[in-house]
């Protein structure tokens, strides 16, 4: 059991060029899922780049337990390919001219055997209920069956931290329901911090064990899910962010739920 | 038919290909992931042989590359032959007609790549190097392939440049279009002929290729 590690974020970013938003955030991730949640434009996006090392803040700490990955004040800058993060993009992003199994062998750290690095693969892939499809390229695959490789391939590289960009957003209801179990059975195998970007209340309920909600750029309100979901004095500056909670969800109060 | 002057331009279209395609590859991946000053001007610089008259761009490159200029000496010293008048001059002059049409297909091709997917590669513990040859240049292949071929097509028929850099030495710089004229001046046309029926079918066949592979764009 590897000591629990924190992830510690103070970032601001100013006008990011076209796609980013500014953002002046500070949160703490804790081992387990924290839900990043907000409007779009509200700076979800980019302080996921930030924290992957997409994106360079101009100012701040972000940090992995000891691990110092940016810290504005030194000049500290951990690129991206050295943070082992795991990193799943919104359209998944899987490398379409090659395999399922090269796509999650890709990740894993090449120093390992590539025997090994394949069986790795392969065994991901099945935990993932995939293990089928590891001779096919990605254009034949499923929403569903794109999400699971995508997920294996993220999980397979034993990640310090997992990012996630509204992965189950194209996903039904019940696959979406049966994939955020999986992923939340794996995050709290490996117990590391993961960040997940969602709209969907019930992604929240059923994966989230922390909340940061964001508007305009900044943290507007953070704390365990239920208390920030059944408004436990929340302070009030943060009430209308609170309200705004339930216009992204699509399905009605007391839908279903996990 | 003379087989030597077809011989000699495959010879030498093969060569300035090679050049052109490693300068063409490393000048497009520069204007496709780098932003830099002056960017603008070397794409213009690199495409202007596209329309500039042969003549003009040939009198650059020999003051470029002429026996008094810093590189021609320079090669000169080292290989004792000069680049001008000779075999070297004639590929350097294809390769530089080449040049634009691999840069033009390379860069395209490269920017067509989703950059989500390079940046992906790089969260999955990838540097920069290892990104660039293990996704985003082998899902720009095809783009470049057609722009390899295309830089073939071309060099096979270079004259202008070829003719100001290389001269018209038969058995030594006479490539297939310039023994073409030379057969057409002097009233041999029988000669011309076969070269001329070899290089349009070569051209056609080309362009096919090169269609059949910027069409089949299943893979976005």
């Amino acid at each position: 059991m590897k000591a629990e590690r924190s992830l510690e974020v103070r970032a601001r970013l100013r006008r990011a060029g076209q796609q980013a938003s500014s953002i002046d955030v500070d949160f703490v991730a804790p081992p387990g899922i924290t839900i990043l949640f907000g409007a779009s434009g509200s700076g979800k996006s980019t302080t996921l780049a930030a924290v992957a090392g997409l994106l360079r803040p101009d100012e701040g700490r972000i940090a992995l337990g000891l691990d110092v990955w940016f810290d504005g004040a030194t000049g500290v800058w951990c690129p991206v390919h050295h943070r082992g993060v795991a990193f799943v993009f919104q359209s998944l992003a899987l490398f379409p001219h090659m395999t399922a199994l090269r796509n999650v062998e890709y990740g894993i750290d090449r120093a390992i055997p590539r025997e090994d690095r394949a069986r790795r693969a392969r065994t991901m892939l099945e935990r993932m209920k995939v293990g089928h499809l590891e001779d096919r390229r990605p254009r034949t695959f499923s929403g569903g069956e794109a999400q699971r490789v995508a997920l294996a391939r993220a999980l397979a590289r034993s990640p310090a931290l997992v990012l996630l960009d509204e992965p189950f957003s194209a996903l039904d209801r019940e696959l979406r329901r049966e994939l955020c179990a999986d992923l939340r059975d794996a995050v709290d195998e490996l117990g590391i911090p993961a960040i997940l970007v969602t709209h969907h209340r019930n992604e929240v309920r059923a994966l989230g064990d922390r909340i940061v909600v964001l508007a305009g750029g900044r943290v507007q309100i953070a704390g365990a899910v239920n208390e920030v979901l059944a408004g436990l004095e929340p302070p009030s500056d943060a009430t209308p962010s609170v309200r705004r909670f339930g216009e992204f969800d699509e399905t009605p109060m007391g839908g279903v739920e996990e | 038919m003379e087989w030597f002057p077809l011989l000699l331009s495959v010879q030498v279209a093969a060569a300035a290909t090679a050049l052109a395609g490693v300068l063409g590859i490393a000048v497009a991946t520069l204007l496709a992931v780098r932003r830099f000053p002056g960017r603008d001007l070397l794409d213009v610089v690199i495409t202007a042989p596209m329309v500039l008259p042969p003549t003009v761009l040939g009198y650059y490159v020999l003051v470029a590359i002429g026996r008094r200029s810093a590189i021609g000496m320079a090669y000169e010293s080292l290989t004792g032959s000069s680049i001008v008048f000779t075999r070297t001059g004639a590929v350097v002059a294809a390769a530089i007609g080449a040049l634009p049409l691999v840069v033009k297909s390379a860069r395209a091709a490269l920017e067509g790549v989703d950059p989500t997917l390079v940046r992906a590669a790089r969260t999955l513990g990838a540097g920069p190097t290892r990104a660039f040859f293990t996704v985003h240049l082998p899902l720009a292949a095809g783009g470049i392939v057609a722009g390899l071929m295309l830089a073939l097509a071309r060099s096979l028929g270079d004259f202008g440049v070829t003719l100001m850099i290389a001269g018209d030495i038969p058995g030594e710089t006479q490539t297939a279009s310039l023994a073409i004229y030379d057969a057409i001046q002097s009233n041999r046309d029988a000669d011309a002929a076969g070269m001329i029926a070899v290089l349009t079918a070569f051209a056609i066949a080309t362009l096919y290729l090169v269609n059949k592979l910027t069409g089949d764009k299943s893979e976005g």
